[in-house]
């Protein structure tokens, strides 16, 4: 049962739970006590595009818990008027409008790093194949873009802290329950033959050797020998540093990335292969960029295909990616890879501007993806209907389910439930979780 | 050792017993102390049971909170509007947070019609007062005689005694005053305070019937799967042998993940105050991930937590958490058995999806009223099966290279 369909119990029992109306100047709570022009809609009477969505979510099924009986909608997307009415409003309740979780404080730096990540990995990938397959200049270009991207990104991640004179607390532990700590080991590891690679290359190109007195010839014959080793050492740890980053988003309490846990690695491996192959196709001359073009496209396609599956199984916290600004930047996102994949696909052989063209585009559309899913967690957390909607739905149904007397399944509950708020639906108060029935 | 307690959960995962999603949620036995590796016997586990239901609102909590803790200042002072609370939320410069709720509701087991007692009959029995003061809190006060009157106090028991010197004489407690019952018949006496209306004693009482205000102390939860340690990169975070989950503001580089990493909004990176020196107060650990530490230098000592300390109500109750859930399920019960409709424990259950909190509250009414989630979930949970799509993910990536590359030779 949704709050909607129930009756909400707190349905015009609140008085004094709107938007605060006036702003908290409270540095420490920039984000959330913004007020925020009718996006949040926190009691009944304000319900109008928690509805719409819930709508979406309704039909589309959704996360864990209320699979199945509510799945038959097939998740499409809400189209038109009709379909939105035959389900009632959804309002929920919240504290004055306030966000339940909290947003992370990061800043456009880790929407960045999500970028020069991905084109890093990418790029060592490239820039691997390329060396292996005899492309000089691809391989010298993907090979400079790999760490110039790794450098900025890791700049930006520590730029970011809150004490970035403490970075080097990261090195303390390893913990696999923080991707964050896991991140920091793989970029750790990625980190030098990456470098090596890149720095062969530069010093190749500004002809290093010729400045070094002979007794140093042998320090940049020895970058030289050590370039494919570490450009290979770099490309076996890329894949896990250019998916890693979508587990960084999704082990969180922000609504819109962790429901978006299964199809977010695909999405950002497809954002990575559609952006270092589009930097490819805009560097490299046309006789070697066959490859790139290749995994531009083959990236593009995923990102495209996956992320539109992702819309579906996010159910009700999909809708985060379709209002404000993320929703802005997700749209020039797809339009961005769409074209851009299909011209390198169709055109990008013919002419070296089609390739540029088509591979800036790439690019483009694969920093919006970083900062349209980057906005729209950012906005999800802020608005407390993608926190309390979903979490409500869930626990109905697990109470439903438990008042029908059916196993309740496995997702656990943080809720003892008393007797019936009112008219609400709930079970008797003395029903007990059972231990064993739950872990099991 | 960190390495190794690290590795835990992974070793966990090899237990045949658990379900593989089960393996970063599961509670062992002797708490999450012993699973941090606190030895086999570390002290009791301890935690707050709030319960909203007796919470009078008077903030003591958050002032002592911030007073022991040193907590700077939170933002100006500027009215938010919304009820007597005008701190918003939990954040790294409010580690306990009174919530007040005004809802068109009556209260559980309370009728709202105006029924004040007469002195002979016990407060509450409803017993109409004649017209006289009738329904003005100056006219109750008289009515609560018989807590003690002031005309009704007899004189000091012992006058100053100037016979000898007794420099600590004022030292000595008070005597206790004797309160006089009322008698019956005694006639009511308006102070003339500044009076107004019960709900709904007015003659459009109609409207205002249904009200209550809901107030509840809000707080880290301590959870026993905390997500905000699980996330924590640098180890800043950490369990302490009591169970609770604390920053080591010496640690913590300010990476913020643990903020994302909560799933009830507790807590934050403190923002420092470009305008005043360094060292001020205001830049106290800026830049830093800050919340409840349950006073754990107080714990230590074998003190109350200064918030439990100072309240007046027992609202928070302080103790060892199996202690807790007990007393906390009684209250439950006795609630419920006079009829107060939407009681309810919340994130007490070991079996709850942050695998039972080291604090957890008595509501009386949904959650999401309090801006608690309504079924929060400790996103550790799903890790490894996040890994394992991320790891797919990462062999695709390098497949779709492979095809680049073998099958793109033009
Ligand atoms: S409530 Fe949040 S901050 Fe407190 S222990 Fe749990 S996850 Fe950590
Ligand atoms: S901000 Fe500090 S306490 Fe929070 S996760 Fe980062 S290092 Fe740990
Ligand atoms: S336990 Fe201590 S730190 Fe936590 S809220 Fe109470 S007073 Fe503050």
């Amino acid at each position: 049962m949704s709050p909607g369909e129930s009756g909400d119990p707190h349905e015009d029992n609140q008085i004094g739970q709107q938007d605060p109306g006036s702003k908290a100047a409270n540095p420490e709570r920039h984000d959330g006590e913004r007020p925020r022009d009718g996006a949040i809609r926190a009691v009944p009477g304000t319900e109008g595009q928690a509805s719409a969505s819930a709508t979406t979510r309704r039909t589309g099924g959704g996360g864990r818990g209320t699979r199945g009986p509510g799945r038959k909608g097939g998740g499409r997307r809400r189209k038109g008027r009709a379909e939105e009415l035959m389900v009632p409003d959804a309002t929920f309740t919240s504290y004055y409008g306030r966000q339940v979780v909290k947003p992370t404080p990061w800043e456009s730096d880790i929407p960045f790093y999500l970028f020069a990540g991905g084109l890093a990995g990418g790029s060592s990938l490239l820039g691997m194949g390329a060396d292996l397959t005899g492309r000089p200049h691809l391989r010298r270009n993907a090979r400079i873009t790999a760490t110039v991207a790794l450098s900025a990104s890791m700049l930006a991640l520590v730029h970011d802290l809150g004490r970035p004179t403490k970075f080097y607390n990261m090195l303390r532990v390893f913990k696999p329950t923080s991707p964050m700590s896991v991140g920091t080991w793989v970029l750790t590891a990625y980190a030098p033959g990456n470098v090596v690679a890149g720095a062969s290359e530069v010093a190749r190109l500004l002809d290093v050797q010729r400045f070094l007195p002979t007794r140093l010839k042998f320090l940049s014959g020895l970058l030289d020998w050590a370039a494919r080793p570490g450009g290979i050492e770099a490309a076996l740890l890329a894949p896990a540093v250019a998916s890693y980053t979508a587990v960084l988003l999704t082990d969180t309490s922000t609504p819109a990335w962790h429901e978006a846990h299964r199809e977010l690695p695909f999405v950002f491996v497809g954002s990575a292969a559609a952006a270092s192959g589009g930097l490819g196709m805009v560097t490299a001359p046309l006789a070697e960029t066959g490859p790139a073009r290749m995994l531009a496209v083959i990236g593009a396609t995923v990102e495209l295909v996956v992320e539109h599956q992702m819309e579906k199984s996010m159910g009700f916290t999909a809708g985060a990616l379709h209002e404000g600004t993320p929703g802005k930047l997700m749209r020039a996102s797809k339009i961005l890879t769409a074209v851009g994949g299909a011209s390198a696909l169709l055109l990008g052989r013919r002419h070296r501007a089609f390739a540029v063209a088509s591979g800036l585009a790439l690019v483009a559309g694969s920093v919006c993806t970083r900062f349209g899913v980057f906005e729209a967690g950012q906005e999800s957390a802020r608005d407390p209907k993608y926190t309390v909607v979903p979490q409500r739905e869930r626990l109905n149904a697990r109470r439903a389910a438990e008042a029908a007397g059916q196993d309740p399944g496995a997702t656990p509950t943080s809720v003892r439930p008393g007797p019936p708020a009112d008219d609400l639906q709930t079970t008797s108060p003395t029903a007990e979780h059972t231990t064993q029935e739950n872990t099991a | 050792m960190s390495l190794l307690t690290n590795l835990k959960p992974f070793a966990r995962r090899l237990d045949p017993r658990r379900g593989s999603d089960q393996a970063f949620t599961s509670v062992e036995p002797g708490g999450p102390a012993v699973r941090a590796g606190w030895g086999e016997e570390p002290p009791p586990r301890k935690g707050f049971f709030t319960d909203t239901s007796i919470c009078i609102g008077c903030k003591a909590c958050e002032v002592a909170c911030k007073e022991w803790n040193g907590v700077p200042q939170d933002g100006i002072f500027e009215l938010l509007g919304s009820s007597y609370d005008n701190t918003g939320a939990l954040g790294a410069s409010t580690w306990r947070h009174v919530e007040f709720i005004e809802q068109r509701k009556p209260l559980g087991g309370q009728t709202t019609g105006v029924t004040i007692g007469v002195p002979e009959t016990a407060v509450g029995a409803g017993v109409q007062l004649p017209d006289s003061g009738a329904g003005s809190f100056g006219a109750t006060a008289s009515s609560f005689g018989s807590v003690g009157s002031f005309d009704t106090i007899p004189g000091p028991v012992s006058g100053p005694d100037h016979s000898g010197i007794d420099l600590f004489g004022s030292l000595k407690p008070e005597p206790v005053r004797q309160p006089e019952p009322v008698k019956a018949g005694t006639p009511m006496v308006d102070l003339g305070m500044p009076s107004f209306d019960l709900p709904s004693a007015s003659p459009d009482a109609g409207e205002r019937t249904e009200f209550r205000w809901l107030m509840a102390s809000n707080v880290c939860k301590h959870c026993t799967n905390a997500g905000c340690l699980d996330v924590c990169p640098t180890g800043a975070l950490f369990r302490t042998e009591f169970g609770t989950v604390v920053v080591q503001d010496d640690v913590c580089n300010g990476c913020g993940y643990c903020v994302a990493g909560c799933p009830f909004g507790v807590i934050d990176r403190r923002i420092g105050d470009k305008n005043q020196p360094k060292d001020a107060i205001a830049n106290k650990n800026a830049g830093i991930a800050q919340k409840c530490t349950l006073c754990y230098d107080r714990l230590g000592e074998g003190l109350t937590p200064a918030c439990a300390q100072a309240c007046p109500t027992q609202s928070i109750q302080f103790g060892d958490v199996d202690e807790l859930r007990e007393r906390a399920n009684v209250r439950l019960a006795d609630l419920q058995a006079a009829g107060v409709a939407g009681a309810q424990l919340y994130a007490e259950d070991p079996d709850g999806g942050v695998g039972g909190a080291g604090a957890f509250f008595l509501l009386l009414d949904e959650p999401e009223v309090y801006g608690f989630p309504p079924d929060p979930i400790v996103t550790t949970a799903d890790l490894p099966r996040m890994w394992k799509n991320a790891g797919f993910a990462a062999l695709g990536l390098a497949a779709a290279v492979t095809t680049a590359f073998v099958g793109g030779r033009r």
